[in-house]
């Protein structure tokens, strides 16, 4: 048990060091989200959207829990690029010859992109915050949205790895990456509440996980516990769900890859 | 489980997508060697050498390294083995010293010695003055090396390199064989793939020719070429006609040393025990038929690539090695 902790840790340390190393992209990943959704999104609806229909103070605060859970998609849906790269440069056979156990490289991979994606929802709580938006759960709702956050992030990351494992060339993978990422913002409640949606659109929203997530998270920001709660309980039972769908299957395509 | 050889692979198969790329494919590896896998891209040597080092189950058969299963015992076999990759599997966002302490991490080697063999090893593979800068900037041959500190780090039984020269200039290439040789000398048993017929001839002791998935040939580089009947000696005659040749050929067949004869354009190939008799005798025998003018005369030794031919009836093309990379 000591040696594995000892593995994902080195592994784990490899990762940091190569973002630490990429500051240009290191810069952009993390400040993306940010600049693009909150602050420009944000602002250019801010008088165009009917506070009515979001039940919310203002468009930024609306959004704010959209941006939240689109920062833990996109690096969820990215954390296998690395594993990709990897495995197409021979690297990942390299480690797979050491007498590590197999587990260990894709559990370095799980805590470094929970580590990140837990350091930018902070980020884009404190940005929003600049802009007035005060979470109404205080510091324990903001505990509450960084555990539902990594709760998706883990199936989303176990999807990309996946992906990683699967496909033929990284090509295929980046295709199916953009496929998958807009639809999923577009079909979900981060920019406009379910009830706005053309009906087929909400049908369809409905059973993106994605919605759940955000439903539960934007009570947590906007409105108060006694709301909250119930959307939080609910977000739980289809993590649970998502999450033991998503490691299942990649776990079968990690077994197919390594042996 | 036998006890003499370091590798023993039997009746290995391997299916990917309904192709395969290896089959039946039964050798042993002795203790202390420098073994060879040669063939062209695509043969199954790589396919191979990853069954061996436990990344990739076989279809069929079974393969042990120092009596371990490579399925059944993987771990005890990866702690047996060092691998050295080719030189793409680096990470180049890390320096050297990061790669070898993050083997030693996985590797579980405890910190001081880690520190300790580090440092020999940068001096052993002559990297120390560029040990901390990030691998992105190193050339072919320094990555090679860092890949060869690397597999040598846990102290293996039995070292794997994937095509340890591709690509590397002259230089570097002569230099990675001095190394495999030292490594020899310390007791390690080698297994190298390679494409290189120059490779697997001055650096192996014995070699494996695999084509279209399948062992065509084994032994030693000299015994192979030996079994092709000897060295070649070729004569060109001008305006030999068949009678003359005839009368040549009888006469030839007499000498000793004469192994076999065949006709080729404008004269003969003769296979021959050793040049230093054959050769005046054959041009005193040419000299002594009437009307038999000798054009020329060509000695060559059997060259592997003969060999290769033979076995598998097409040429393994001599690329010289790529001089670029620095």
């Amino acid at each position: 048990m000591n040696e594995q902790i000892q593995e994902v840790l080195a592994l784990t340390n490899r990762w940091v060091k190569r973002l630490s190393r990429e500051k240009f992209s290191m810069l952009f990943t993390l400040a993306q989200p940010m600049i693009f959704w909150l602050i420009f999104f944000g602002n250019l609806f801010q008088k165009a959207a009917d506070i009515q229909v979001l039940q919310a103070p203002n468009y930024m605060s609306f959004l704010a829990a959209g941006v939240v859970v689109m920062t833990v998609l996109n690096n969820g849906l990215a954390g296998g690029i690395d594993l990709l790269f990897d495995k197409e440069n021979g690297f990942l056979e390299r480690l797979m010859s050491t007498p590590i156990k197999r587990s260990s490289v894709i559990l370095s991979r799980f805590l470094f992109v929970m580590a990140i994606t837990g350091m930018q929802i902070l980020v884009i709580l404190a940005v929003a915050f600049l802009f007035g938006v005060i979470p109404e759960t205080g510091l324990l709702g903001i505990t509450v949205i960084l555990l539902i956050g990594m709760l998706f992030g883990v199936g989303l990351t176990a999807i990309s790895m996946a992906m990683a494992f699967t496909v033929k060339s990284h090509g295929d993978f980046f295709s199916v990456l953009g496929f998958l990422s807009l639809p999923m913002i577009f079909l979900s409640s981060a920019l406009v509440p379910l009830a706005a949606m053309p009906g087929w659109m909400q049908a369809l929203a409905f059973f993106n996980p994605m919605t759940w997530v955000i439903d539960a998270v934007r009570p947590l920001i906007i409105a108060g516990w006694s709301q909250a709660l119930p959307q939080v309980g609910m977000a739980l039972v289809v993590l649970i769900a998502f999450d033991a769908l998503c490691l299942y299957g990649g776990a079968k395509a990690f077994k197919r890859s390594v042996g | 489980m036998s006890s003499s050889a370091a590798i023993e692979v039997s009746n290995l198969g391997k299916v990917y997508d309904s192709v395969e790329a290896v089959k039946n494919l039964s050798l042993t590896v002795q203790h202390g060697e420098i073994f060879g896998l040669l063939g062209p891209n695509g043969a199954g040597k790589s396919t191979t050498l990853r069954i061996l080092i436990t990344t990739l189950n076989p279809t069929t058969g079974t393969a042990t390294i120092l009596g371990h299963d490579v399925v059944k015992e993987a771990d005890t076999v990866r702690r047996l083995i060092g691998y050295v990759a080719q030189e793409r599997a680096i990470d180049r966002f890390l320096t050297g010293r990061e790669h070898l302490l993050l083997f030693a991490e996985l590797y579980h080697i405890p910190k001081q010695e880690a520190l300790s063999r580090i440092t020999s090893l940068l001096k052993l593979v002559n990297l120390e003055d560029d040990a901390d800068r990030v691998a992105k900037g190193y050339s072919g041959g320094m990555k090679r090396k860092l890949d060869i500190a690397c597999g040598l780090l846990p102290h293996p039984k039995i070292l794997f390199l994937d095509e340890p020269t591709l690509g590397l200039d002259v230089q570097s290439r002569l230099n990675i064989w001095e190394h495999i040789r030292q490594l020899q000398q310390q007791g390690i048993t080698i297994v190298i793939t390679t494409n290189y017929l120059d490779e697997a001839d001055q650096l192996c002791d014995r070699i494996a020719i695999i084509d279209r998935g399948e062992v065509r040939a084994m032994g030693s580089p000299k015994d192979l070429k030996a079994s092709l009947g000897g060295d070649g000696v070729w004569l060109t005659l001008s305006d030999a006609t068949p009678e003359v040749l005839d009368q040549l050929t009888t006469a030839l067949q007499a000498l000793p040393f004469v192994r076999a004869i065949r006709p080729r354009d404008n004269g003969l190939d003769i296979r021959v025990d050793g040049p230093e008799k054959a050769l005046p005798s054959i041009m005193e025998t040419t000299n002594t038929i009437a009307g038999c003018r000798l054009d020329g005369i060509e000695y060559h030794r059997p060259r592997l690539d003969d060999v290769f031919v033979a076995h598998t009836g097409r040429s393994l093309k001599d690329e010289p090695p790529a001089s670029t990379e620095t």
